[in-house]
């Protein structure tokens, strides 16, 4: 077994045990221990992903002296190095961008607890990424809950305290349904970890017994995910939470957190259910259908919305659409589409968090439209970041939106029944995400009229360095996956294949 | 509780019926921290509820109107959304019990889940983790990882209560301070109760012995860090209780409480990542078993479940402090 | 087939409660305004859970699996499985627990309610001003 194959391994290790050690540092020291932990961890997950590439196969790791069926265990594929790499960057990038606004909005008391829990955050998350277990899975989506929730109502405010209890409400049912989904699993297959469960209910499937409870698995599986990751008619945390959390814990919920789910069900589905099954079963139409109808009515919703900040929220709402659609679509094209937006939408959505932070800087902690006319003027650097963002999201030619509508599109021609819909719908949604995004961009670039609301006095705040080297590298970053997409989205289809 | 009337609107029923529709509190009489809120189903019935309510809106809030507009407004919509919500649940009851008809019956040793996994754990879990008590070696050894992680969730969900409820002493904010000073009941103590304290003298003592029993024998019998841990924090609650901060405060502070959970969770993470690296690399861990049955046997195990247990009893008590006063 | 249904749930007695249960707190945590009988819906659930997993491990006529008198035989205990699940879970739930109940105390001290509607239109309010 060579070294390299340990990475996953110490990542997960590391980044918790910096949590651990962060409750007794200073706030500052807390952060810098936290910042480097990023690095390192990125690092390493680049290394297993650069060794599953050489190798060209995955592979499993015992967490302990007992093999499969019996010890706990994770897994490492090109697919997990893939996503590994972009939640550590997208990651450190929104920790570096909101520092100042966190050490402002935070108590200092408190800044080193604001610390543990993105350690805890990243370590769940990589831990979502890698694992092979179903238990482990579970685990691991509560100290992703709770430090979600810490990260939300740290800021102490009535809203986000609000937020972070209707978050909570919303998350325990999910995990609710996810633990029962778990041990109904358990109780037909007798596993819980992913390869001999897999093994368990393919006998199942070809001997036709215990079809109700599996199809009851699957679906009680994907409510309980979807609704911690926010899909259409579960949404109504998302504004709040997103809305009103420290631009760090914005980008990091609505960039990271509810991807982690995702990409857990997606696992699930290929590793432990088996993706014919999946389509057999008829819950992926649901899966369609719910995605679609989030499509549209999150763009709505974002259309209407006076408060920028819950505006990008609600513009999640459609993207999260878009993701459960390519999945719904039912073929492998559309996982791959899917997949890869889990990590545009990623890049793109923390991009506009951050640089919208920069534009309210410069409007006196203004959200509202009218104030941040002009901003873009105000502070360039960021309003081009937005600029750039927003053309992403509504698939602008070169950025990473483009590459992923123009996946969904094309993946929609493999499936000759949701062909016509999913056009229509891509059609339609883009129009709506440009109405509303186009606006804000073009507001951004408008000079102030006469009989605007005045800016409170001394509006002008300088941006921190942090903050402006975030924006650079996420526009940077929005750039690759838009021009060098080809080798991600080959990465992604190796991936996928060796998930089976 | 009083038999003056013995019609429908003194009744236990009544009483039991409205306690269960959430219009009254039986506790209510008891607690005296602010002012009994109007129970919401009154609000909309009566225009006397309604004005009491806009009167607490406004007490907060200053004069406005829309706030009771809007609630009013959320009313409709909320008896959909009640309605929907009945439907929805017993929708899920019925599924998942149809889908429990379906499911192996209980008790049946040749169920699914009785496989090889069961039964490695059972025939050899004593030779390959030293643990007599079969459960415990299975998640301190077996699914250690699984632990760790669970002992993160309670670690991380102190770090959030901390967040929200400890109060800094020397914070600039002038509503904390306040704060402090409202929740802060030592000028109370000691309450000197002395049933209490001769209980306490007596009860505290065993109830330690038996936690620390509990710790220790977690791989030979029933227990282990989690019960044991608990049994022990409210051993300190109870020492609290009936001696009061003063006491406790020379024994257990919040420097000492953070230092045992450092170090118990650094030994945690760092005896476990020892084995796991052992372990997916094929290597001895050199760690002796010992005899199985002795009090130090089994490996890793016992001070594993001594840490659990220091972790689960401090964090306890910090809770207990925590939702009392905002600190320890 | 009605008949049988009904057999297959007194068979799974446990099981048929605790979904019950389950049903009854998912209600409770999605339906009730007041907070705290959230949480104490939210408890309900998880509890249900763990005695639908601790059902299962059990088999008739077995011991609780701590070894006695060196007999190491799978006829001889019932799974450990469930019951190291249970115990993971149980954590758990003492930790959202007690991280809801906190949230619930800082709501309660700002606005003096424990209805969820309330708070946030409070909350709202608040904002505006």
């Amino acid at each position: 077994m060579s070294f390299v194959q340990n990475f996953p391994f110490f990542s997960i290790i590391l980044a918790m045990f910096s949590g651990i050690v962060s409750s007794v540092l200073s706030g500052k020291k807390a952060r810098n221990l936290s910042l480097a932990m990023i690095v390192v961890t990125t690092a390493l997950s680049a290394g297993t992903l650069a060794f599953c590439l050489k190798t060209g196969e995955s592979y499993t790791y015992m967490m302990g002296h007992f093999p499969a069926p019996w010890g706990n265990e994770i897994r490492a594929g090109v697919l997990e190095g893939v996503t590994a790499v972009l939640f550590g960057v997208v990651m450190f990038l929104s920790v570096a961008g909101g520092m100042t606004h966190t050490a402002e909005d935070v108590e200092d008391s408190k800044l080193n607890l604001f610390y543990i829990m993105i350690d805890l955050m990243l370590s769940s998350l990589l831990a979502l990424v890698y694992t092979n277990d179903l238990f482990t899975a579970y685990v691991f989506v509560e100290i992703n809950t709770i430090a979600g929730c810490g990260l939300i109502m740290i800021r102490q405010k009535g809203r986000s305290m609000s937020a972070a209890i209707r978050y909570m409400i919303m998350s325990q049912l999910g995990s609710g349904l996810f633990l029962i989904g778990l041990s109904l699993l358990y109780d037909v297959t007798g596993h819980l970890l992913m390869s001999p469960a897999k093994e368990s209910v393919e006998l199942l499937v070809d001997s036709g017994s215990y079809r109700l409870p599996l199809l009851v698995i699957m679906a009680v599986v994907s409510v309980g995910l979807a609704i911690k990751s926010g899909l259409y008619p579960f949404h109504y945390w998302i504004p709040d939470t997103y809305g009103y959390a420290t631009p760090t814990g914005s980008a990091v919920l609505s960039g990271l957190v509810s991807k982690g789910y995702i990409f857990l069900l997606i696992k699930i589905f290929y590793r432990v259910i088996g993706y014919e099954n999946l389509v057999g079963a008829q819950m992926i139409n649901v899966l369609y259908l719910f995605g679609v109808a989030g499509m549209v009515m999150g763009s709505v919703h974002a259309i209407q919305e006076t408060d920028t900040r819950r505006m990008i929220a609600y513009s999640s709402v459609a993207q999260i659409g878009y993701i459960y659609m390519g999945i719904g679509l039912g073929t492998t094209a559309g996982m791959v589409a899917a997949v890869f937006h889990i990590f545009s939408h990623s890049a793109t959505k923390a991009l506009l968090f951050i640089s919208a932070v920069g534009l309210y800087e410069v409007s006196g902690d203004r959200k509202d439209f009218v104030s941040l006319r002009g901003a873009a003027y105000r502070n360039p650097l960021a309003g081009i970041g937005f600029a750039i963002g927003a053309l992403s999201m509504v698939g602008f030619p070169m950025l990473s939106g483009f590459i992923s509508k123009l996946l969904f599109a094309t993946s929609a021609f493999d499936s000759p029944s949701k062909m016509l819909p999913t056009l229509f719908v891509l059609a339609v949604s883009t129009t709506l995400n440009a109405i509303y995004f186009l606006r804000l961009v073009i507001t951004l670039y408008s000079r102030r009229r006469e009989g605007d609301k005045p800016l409170p006095p001394n509006p002008v705040k300088k941006s921190s360095r942090g903050l402006k080297f975030a924006i650079v590298c996420f526009i940077g970053l929005n750039l690759v996956l838009g021009m060098a997409s080809q080798p991600i989205v080959q990465a992604i289809t190796d991936g996928l294949a060796m998930f089976e | 509780m009083s038999r003056k009337k013995d019609n429908y609107e003194t009744s236990r029923w009544k009483k039991f019926k409205s306690w269960v529709d959430g219009e009254t509190d039986p506790l209510d009489h008891g607690m005296e921290a602010h002012e009994a809120i109007p129970p919401r189903e009154d609000i909309y019935d009566s225009a006397a509820h309604e004005k009491a309510v806009k009167e607490e809106l406004s007490k907060i809030y200053g004069e406005d109107r829309r706030a009771v507009l809007r609630a009013r407004g959320i009313r409709y919509f909320q008896r959909f959304y009640k309605v929907m919500s009945v439907v929805l649940c017993l929708g899920i009851i019925m599924v998942l019990l149809w889908t429990v008809a379906s499911l192996p019956i209980t008790g049946n040793a040749s169920n699914p889940d009785n496989n090889e996994v069961a039964a490695r754990y059972i025939e050899k879990g004593l030779q390959e983790t030293g643990a007599v008590n079969i459960v415990t070696g299975m998640i301190l050894d077996y699914r250690a990882f699984d632990t760790f992680g669970e002992s993160c969730v309670l670690f991380i969900g102190s770090c959030c209560v901390l967040v929200l409820l400890r109060l800094d002493g020397d914070s600039k904010n002038e509503s904390i301070r306040k704060m402090i000073a409202e929740s802060d009941d030592r000028h109370f103590e000691p309450k000197n109760d002395i049933i209490l304290q001769k209980c306490a003298c007596v009860l505290v003592p065993i109830i330690m012995i038996f936690g620390v029993y509990i710790v220790l024998n977690g791989h030979l019998s029933p227990g282990g860090g989690f019960s044991g841990g608990a049994v022990l924090g409210s051993g300190l609650i109870l020492y609290l209780n009936a001696f009061g901060y003063g006491k406790m405060g020379k024994m257990f502070t919040e420097k000492l409480y953070k230092r045992i959970t450092l170090c118990a969770l650094t030994f945690y993470c760092l005896a476990k990542s020892y084995s796991f690296f052992t372990g997916a690399n094929h290597l001895e861990s050199g760690i002796p078993l010992g005899t199985p049955g002795a009090i130090l046997s089994s490996g890793l195990i016992l001070p594993l479940n001594i840490c659990v247990g220091l972790v689960v009893a401090c964090t306890m008590y910090a809770f207990y402090t925590l939702f009392r006063k905002g600190g320890m | 087939m009605d008949v049988s249904l009904v057999e297959h749930l007194l068979l799974n007695i446990e099981e048929t409660v605790s979904i019950v249960l389950f049903g009854i707190g998912f209600t409770i945590l999605l339906l009730h305004r007041n907070l705290i009988k959230k949480i104490m819906g939210m408890n309900i659930m998880d509890t249900a859970t763990y005695l639908f997993l601790a059902s299962k491990g059990y088999i008739t006529g077995r011991a609780v699996p701590i070894v006695v008198d060196g007999i190491q035989d799978v006829s001889a205990y019932i799974n450990p499985v469930p019951s190291g699940l249970v115990l993971t879970g149980i954590v758990v739930s003492v930790s959202t627990t007690a991280l809801m109940l906190a949230l619930t105390i800082r709501l309660y001290e700002r606005y003096h309610s424990l209805d969820l509607d309330e708070i946030l239109i409070l909350a709202k309010e608040e904002e505006q001003i």
